[in-house]
């Protein structure tokens, strides 16, 4: 009796794994496509697409035409630069305004709360062309600074909604007993709730980050120029009308995940907390 | 020095009156307990008088000053919470010191108050330790350092022994009464524990639903309540309720006896007694009919429950060996000035009721 559950319990955990293994491999197959091919010169990368490089084939040449493009050091700063001072300011100022939204009562709190979760529907690609005018007329055309503001604004409702929702389950004990030991409502914030809703912020940080080092979109539009160019769309110069160079594309989108790679790491550890919970108590 | 006056305090969160003007005024020294029902706004009157949430109308005042537009930090209070809310972060020894690090206290006063505060509390071994590794009852200690090291003229506590499990919340609980001994410091202590106000208070206040119903020693409520609210409330077990109906120096007890009690009662009233202010006879005597329903042995003592011919129920003390069998028919009589009336409608206490101090001998047993 105690067998067979125990077998119909191994048969199940299988099968979900044998699920997830799937999703897993479904999911990567594109970057492990990308990876694999930036290895191989061109004919092998169209002549057998799926087929790992061997001995005979392996090459750098992709990497070599990217990196003797001396740019491509520049748009990679350009990237990093966007993107981490962009999550700077939204984990700055979310959690700045996720805690006055959960933390003090005044009107218009929740108004502000409801127009928030809005920004997280409404596309703010919607209004490119009002921001397009705005940054041409503030003189901001062609700056990372253009790129940071928007996607600090893009980011932004997202990181308060979590953050706030977060902040709601800190102790409200614990944040009175430091402010009768005379702890301003500033350290309050940066000293004891933050470290307390590490999680949420590492939630927030590779959920954003992500989609500002891949996105196409507003560097194209905002800052399409030579000098401020990020990796993303560096990778695109690589991809002509009629001829594209297909082992520089790949190695630079390759080399364009490390990064990314790197900043996922440092954040994993929270992250499985943030994801599974019930880690803010 | 540490004195504490709350004048006319109320509060409101949007329409609802949670606190109903409270007066108060407790002198140097005192050990106050608030206690009351869960929600009847004891945290938040702890709270107006810590600064952390404002009062919608009144003034506190601590050690003679007008603390109302003051910050918590500026009061001159410290605070001990139920959930204990230490850092996390920090350890014990940080805990102890953040405050005064904070007010910018010479690092001499600082090591000097923080070793009175581990002698006190036998903190040493823990010292380096974090909260997270230390136990229920260590933390509120450390808590209660925290406190100490403030050297406040108003010590504040929300129910620090809540969370604690029942061996622990005695042993803590006399640590307390210990250091009010020792410090001479003014207390108020909020709890929902009758028993917990009962042994450490010199006075209480007792409230429900936003309002002072009482403010007396323990004894003064236990002997006097001013209604019927303050009577079921202070006691356990709690005192027995029964319906009447006075006139001329008469009660009756719905359908089951006449007692003589005061003239000032007229109509319908709530009789209260104790459960110690009943003595009991075998059925048939004059007295209150009634029928054993059940037997609680407690070892020292126990409690019997009684069902009256109108079916209320009343507990009654009684010798823990004593030969009542259930569905035996008794007759209650009641101990001389044990007779606590109130008013059925208000539970006002009408007054002139006997006191168990002041008439021992005025009220007699029909
Ligand atoms: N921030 C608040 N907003 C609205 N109502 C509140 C708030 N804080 C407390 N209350 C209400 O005030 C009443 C008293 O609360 P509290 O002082 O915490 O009770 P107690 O400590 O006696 O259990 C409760 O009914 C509670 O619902
Ligand atoms: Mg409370």
């Amino acid at each position: 009796m105690t067998q067979r559950i125990a077998r119909r319990f191994q048969i199940s955990t299988l099968a979900a794994h044998l699920v997830l293994i799937g999703f897993t491999l479904l999911a990567l197959a594109p970057t492990l496509l990308v990876i694999m091919n930036s290895f191989k010169p061109r004919k092998e990368i169209f002549g057998a697409p799926l087929a790992l490089p061997s001995f005979e084939t392996i090459t750098l040449i992709g990497y070599d035409t990217v990196l003797k493009r001396g740019d491509i050091l520049n748009y990679f700063q350009n990237s990093l630069i966007v993107t981490v001072c962009a999550l700077f300011f939204i984990i700055l100022f979310g959690a700045m305004a996720a805690f006055a939204l959960s933390e003090y009562r005044f009107p218009g709190n929740r108004l502000i709360g409801l127009f928030l979760v809005m920004g997280i529907m409404v596309p703010i690609r919607l209004g490119t062309v009002g921001i397009l005018k705005l940054m041409v007329s503030l003189g901001l055309a062609n700056t990372l600074f253009a790129l940071i503001l928007v996607y600090t604004a893009q980011g932004l409702p997202m990181a308060v909604f979590v953050m706030s929702e977060f902040m709601r389950q800190v102790s409200d004990d614990l944040k009175n007993a430091a402010r009768v030991d005379g702890l301003s409502e500033y350290t309050i914030l940066f000293r004891l709730v933050l470290p307390v809703v590490r999680p949420a912020i590492a939630t927030i940080a590779v959920f954003t980050m992500v989609p500002i080092w891949n996105d196409l979109w507003f560097p194209l539009v905002l800052a399409p120029g030579e000098s401020t160019r990020t990796m993303t769309l560096g990778a695109q110069s690589f991809i002509g009308q009629f001829i594209t160079d297909w082992n520089a594309v790949l190695a630079a989108l390759t080399l364009a995940i490390v990064p990314m790679l790197i900043l996922y790491l440092m954040f994993s550890r929270q992250l499985i907390r943030g994801i599974t919970a019930g880690a803010v108590k | 020095m540490g004195k504490l006056v709350l004048e006319g305090i109320s509060k409101r969160f949007g329409a609802v009156e949670v606190l109903k003007t409270v007066d108060l005024d407790v002198a140097d020294g005192e050990f106050i307990v608030i206690v009351g029902p869960s929600g009847c706004g004891k945290s938040t009157l702890l709270r107006i008088i810590a600064g952390l949430s404002d009062q919608s109308t009144g003034k506190v005042l601590i050690g003679g000053r007008d603390v109302s537009s003051l910050p918590p930090s500026k009061r001159g209070i410290a605070m001990v919470f139920q959930s204990y809310a230490l850092y996390p972060h920090l350890t014990v020894e940080g805990n102890l010191t953040l405050g005064l690090k904070q007010a910018r206290t010479a690092a001499s006063l600082i090591a000097e108050r923080v070793a009175e505060a581990v002698r006190i509390l036998a903190l040493e071994p823990f010292l380096k330790r974090r909260p997270g590794e230390l136990s229920g009852g260590q933390r509120q200690r450390v808590a209660i350092g925290r406190a100490i090291v403030r050297h406040p003229e108003v010590f504040l506590f929300d129910e620090p022994l809540s969370n604690l499990d029942a061996a622990l919340r005695n042993q803590v609980r006399a640590e307390i009464a210990d250091l009010h001994r020792r410090l001479g410091a003014t207390m108020v202590y909020v709890t929902h524990d009758q028993v917990e106000a009962m042994t450490l208070a010199d006075r209480i206040i007792v409230m429900n639903g936003g309002i002072v119903q009482q403010i007396g020693t323990p004894s003064e409520l236990y002997r006097r309540p001013a209604n019927a609210f303050v009577a079921t409330f202070i006691g356990s077990p709690g005192m027995n309720m029964v319906a009447g109906t006075a006139g001329g120096g008469v009660l009756t007890l719905a359908g089951s006896g006449r007692l003589p009690c005061s003239a000032a009662a007229n109509g319908a009233v709530t009789a209260g007694i104790r459960p110690n202010g009943f003595e009991i006879l075998p059925g048939g005597n004059d007295g209150l009919a009634g029928t054993v329903i059940a037997s609680e042995y407690l070892g020292a003592e126990s409690f019997l429950r009684v069902r009256l011919a109108d079916g209320t129920v009343v507990t009654v003390h009684e010798h823990p060996d004593h030969g009542w069998l259930i569905d035996q028919p008794v007759t209650l009589r009641l101990r001389p000035g044990n007779l606590h009336l109130f008013d059925a409608a208000s539970g006002v206490r009408i007054a002139e009721g006997p006191d168990a101090a002041a008439q021992p001998a005025a009220a007699r047993v029909a």
